[in-house]
């Protein structure tokens, strides 16, 4: 029924936006000393907004069509016609997860953000616009309303950053801004080149168009640059661990659990179907770094001392499975990708509310000022506990199931790819048991954790969906690979046969 | 010349007609009439001019066409680029004019000399010879030299008017030197003549004097490297002049340039292109470099014009239909954002008086959430981020630069792009992420309007994007 509402997409897309709007005309319409009951029932108008926007996602999913490969609840609007843009939004069975992990994850973002007490409605502005804008690069068909959203999801994310992050926030705000902004606006000029090309910037029209091998080098280069660095791969991760440690513990979810997603959407949606010669061209290229960020970034965060920077460099590895799925371009390793993704959206958004909950209580994220935790916070010790064990990829957590798909579909691709991430998915285990060992057993030595409590209901309320769905994902994995098979398999399927067409 | 001839080319100026009678009426009754309430009087009569004239720009000139034997010309980029010109500054005299009356300068002569100036700007887009472009140029100069100095009493104004005025004189000496080289060797003045003489293999002499003719108009709209006046000048001038400044002549000089170098001077695209390449790639540099470390506000946003303009000619290079309309399409999103910039930056009043280092709006967003939440916006609009109108401007003019496989140039443009974005964030991290310090006095009515109208118009223009490069989109048919 709701997919014969045209503007469907959009409705769900901009229904946060519409919750910021009312927030901000609430916001400048009242006097000054209202302010604090502004605050209060922003939060309950953020909450609100996001959990219809969850509503409306799971409509989706329940009306779409697993069987269809193509784009389903398609919406356009002319815009620009005399040059071939225009307002185009659909879904298909690769981006469809990936709308309805953003609008899950947004309400425990809300939630958890019981810790921010100052200009709490332009936080949750900054919030909800940032929704939106994360939910248009997945639903959006055309490239310059992709990259519009792509590239507008900075602002906010600076902002939520700069303001309510941490010690050194300015310097982690702007490097994480202009190091996105440089990567994606060489992306810019490629999809200049790319609709000047085809005569169109729709998505649909632009998968089936034909670029010759050379101009795909260059195009994918491009579109490189941006998606690496989004993803994001070594060497360009080094925004990332800034960024996380200074954001505030909601910031850092959403930048873990979806924000990252969008470099290896980018891939799905663009480098691979788009440009498969080059593809196939790059992809030794992309299984090195793959392994590099898997190996290395692995290691440097067994030596890191802050909690939330270990878990920001664990973050970049497993990215390094994404891209190293996602290149193998076989069934296992594209769907395994694709689960990887969205299992580690909610394996480190949970780690990270984790660490959230105890620097709530003591005010830093120094490994070393903890240890012993378990005597004062024994459910808190067993959710980490199962969430550590998901990042390292226990069977039976989600963790398991998209690792092992990742590996195979490399190892079908060679010994090295595979047996390289079979290595660091014991250097994932090094590191997560020894952080695990350090801030949660052992005697309490430090006098301050004495006075630490147990999860309050808020923190409950948001860690069981996210253990709901760590276990479901990792015993009923189809709940995924059924969903994404037809469109992966199209996909794959168009990539074989580009590469089997002789070059132009 | 028949009546009727002459009439007929009279009707092609009727805006230009108005504006230069209505200033002559209008200093005759600031002249004899007497009492406090002339200047103010005056001034609103002078905005209610300008919006009658952006008006008969658009309805009452009739057809395109050619008059005075080729000398002035009315086609679609004329006519835009006036409504656009006469616009602008009717919005920058609406800013003067409480910033006048606080500071004690309100006179009569100010909005006369705008009024003047503007006849010099719709004159430019118009000019179809050598001779009345020379004229139209310094008409326009020569109002805005009195202009910058207007404050005579500030040290800092009579500096910014004389150093105008002496590299402006400069740049019209090029410009009228390559004019006449232009004329020796083409034969003619008029552009239609010199376009019939350009055709086939150009002469020594008229690449020379193309040359000096683009370094004098590079000069009037502040290209790198005849950028040097414009951060003394912005700084020095009063607030609402260089509001002026850095709209309606930026627009009326960059379109003079394009007609220049497309219509007279089209058959010599291999020779001009890689100079405005060269020009281009300076002022986005300078512009984007320049700016990082400037502690004043108008200091800045003078080396946002210079990388701004350097957009513009990125457009001009590209020298095709696209490049035309993304130009004025990008002009005209800048001029808006650039005036509500500057509104706002009328708005940093303190008890003390007027402030304007990048410093004295410390938290603004949480003092004062309007200006803040606008001038937010209207940086990153000019910065060209996305969901801003002017990410699309940008867009464009990268857009048209690609189409004439410009390739090198739209990568160094979107390059320098990230560079400028750094000091637009450093504007707006102050606003958000620094400590509240000062509080401004309320603005203006018309200060306030002007900046939060320009403010919501970076988003609420989006959908009407698509118009906007309809109307820009004939322009570009109609000129090449």
């Amino acid at each position: 029924m709701f997919s014969e509402l045209d503007a469907f997409l959009s409705i769900l897309t901009f229904t946060p936006a519409i919750g910021a709007v009312i927030i901000a005309v609430f916001r400048f319409a009242s006097r000054p000393e209202d302010q604090g009951l502004i605050d209060k029932n922003s939060r309950v108008v953020a909450l609100g907004a996001t959990l219809v926007t969850l509503l409306f996602a799971g409509l989706m999913l329940l009306e779409f069509d697993p069987a269809v490969s193509g784009f389903q609840f398609v919406h356009e609007v002319v815009w620009l016609e005399q040059i071939g843009m225009g307002y185009r939004m659909g879904v298909d069975g690769i981006s469809v997860l990936f709308v309805v992990l953003t609008a899950f994850l947004m309400p425990i973002c809300i939630l958890a953000s019981g810790a921010i007490e100052k200009r709490v409605a332009d936080y949750m502005i900054a919030f909800l616009l940032l929704e939106t804008l994360i939910l248009g690069v997945f639903t959006a068909l055309d490239l310059v309303v992709f990259y519009v959203f792509f590239e507008g999801g900075l602002i906010p994310m600076f902002l939520i950053i700069g303001v309510w992050g941490g010690q050194n926030r300015v310097y982690a705000a702007f490097k994480f801004f202009l190091y996105t902004l440089l990567g994606s606006v060489l992306m810019l000029v490629a999809m200049i080149y790319m609709f000047l090309q085809a005569g169109t910037t729709d998505i649909t029209v632009l998968l089936d168009t034909a670029f010759t091998p050379q101009a795909q080098t260059w195009l994918w280069l491009a579109f490189f640059a941006s998606f690496a660095v989004k993803m994001p791969m070594w060497p360009v991760h080094t925004w990332l661990p800034d960024a996380h440690v200074q954001a505030p513990t909601a910031g850092s979810v959403i930048l873990a659990g979806v924000l990252l997603k969008m470099g290896g959407y980018g891939f799905l949606r663009f480098s691979l179907p788009m440009f498969p010669d080059a593809s196939a061209y790059f992809a030794p290229m992309v299984f090195v770094l793959s392994l590099i960020a898997i190996i290395y970034t692995s290691l440097v965060a067994f030596r890191q001392t802050d909690i939330k920077k270990l878990i920001a460099y664990s973050s970049v590895a497993h990215m390094g499975f994404v891209t190293l799925g996602l290149f193998s371009m076989n069934m296992l390793g594209v769907q395994g990708a694709i689960f990887q993704m969205i299992s580690h959206g909610f394996i480190s958004s949970a780690l990270f509310l984790c660490v959230g909950v105890i620097y709530d209580r003591m005010h830093t994220r120094e490994i070393a000022f903890y240890g012993g935790v378990v005597h004062k916070m024994p459910v808190y010790a067993a959710i980490f506990g199962l969430f550590a064990m998901a990042n390292v990829g226990l069977p039976g957590t989600s963790g398991f199931i998209g690792e092992i798909m990742t590996m195979i579909g490399g190892y079908q691709v060679a010994w090295w790819v595979g047996a390289g991430a079979a290595v660091g998915i014991i250097l994932s285990a090094v590191y997560m048991l020894t952080v695990y060992r350090d801030v949660v057993f052992g005697e309490i030595t430090n006098p301050k954790l004495n006075t630490l409590t147990d999860l309050n209901r808020t923190e409950w309320i948001i860690f069981v969906p996210l253990i709901i769905m760590t276990l479901l994902l990792g015993v009923s994995s189809t709940l995924v690979t059924d969903i994404t098979a037809a469109s992966v398999e199209a996909l794959i399927s168009n990539y074989d046969a580009a590469l089997a067409a002789p070059a132009q | 010349m028949t009546a009727d001839m002459l009439s007929h080319d009279l009707s092609l100026l009727t805006p230009e007609l108005m504006l230069a009678g209505g200033a002559m009426a209008l200093l005759m009754l600031g002249v004899f009439l007497k009492g406090a309430g002339t200047p103010r009087l005056v001034h609103l009569l002078t905005i209610g001019l300008l919006v009658a004239a952006g008006f008969a720009a658009l309805f009452l000139t009739g057809d395109d066409g050619q008059a005075f034997g080729g000398a002035f010309v009315l086609d679609a980029l004329a006519k835009y680029s006036k409504v656009a010109i006469t616009l602008a500054a009717a919005v920058a005299l609406l800013l003067a004019l409480p910033y006048l009356e606080s500071e004690k300068l309100s006179k009569i002569e100010f909005p006369v000399l705008v009024a003047l100036a503007v006849t010099g700007m719709v004159m430019m887009v118009s000019a179809n010879d050598l001779i009345s472009m020379y004229m139209a140029v310094e008409l326009q100069s020569l109002a805005l030299y009195v202009l910058a100095a207007f404050n005579r009493d500030s040290l800092r104004a009579s500096e910014a008017g004389l150093k105008y005025f002496v590299l402006g004189a400069l740049s019209s000496g090029l410009l009228l030197y390559g004019a006449s080289l232009v004329y020796g060797f083409s034969g003619s003045t008029g552009f239609n003549e010199i376009a019939i003489a350009v055709a086939g293999e150009p002469s020594i002499g008229l690449i020379f004097g193309l040359v000096f003719v683009i370094c004098g108009l590079a000069f009037k709209v502040s290209a790198a490297p005849f950028h040097m006046w414009t951060p003394d000048v912005y700084e020095g001038a009063p607030t609402p002049v260089t509001a002026l400044f850095a709209s309606a002549p930026k627009m009326a000089a960059i379109v003079l340039l394009a007609r220049v170098l497309l219509e007279p001077f089209g058959g010599m695209i291999d020779q001009w292109r890689d100079v405005i390449w060269i020009i281009a790639v300076l002022s986005m540099g300078v512009g984007a470099f320049g700016a990082l470390t400037q502690q004043n506000f108008k200091r800045l946003m003078a080396y946002s014009s210079i990388g701004n303009i350097g957009y513009a000619l990125v457009a001009i290079a590209a020298a095709s239909q696209t490049g035309i309309w993304a130009l004025l399409v990008f002009m005209s999103l800048y001029m808006i954002s650039v005036v509500g910039t500057f509104g706002a930056m009328l708005s940093m009043r303190t008890r003390e008086g007027m402030v304007e280092q990048i410093s004295d709006l410390a938290g603004l967003a949480q003092t004062n959430p309007g200006l803040g939440w606008s001038l937010t916006a209207l940086m990153f609009s000019i910065g060209g981020l996305p969901f801003f109108v002017g990410f699309f401007g940008k867009f464009f003019v990268v857009f048209s630069a690609v189409q004439s496989d410009l390739l090198i140039l739209a990568v160094l443009a979107v390059l320098f792009s990230v560079v400028s974005a750094a000091y637009y964030l450093r504007i707006i991290k102050v606003m958000w992420f620094d400590a509240p310090e000062v509080n401004f006095v309320q603005p203006a009515m018309s200060i306030y309007w002007v900046t939060r109208v320009a403010g919501w118009s970076t988003l609420l223009l989006l959908p009407a994007l698509g118009w906007m490069v309809y109307r820009a989109f004939s322009v570009g048919l109609d000129v090449l």
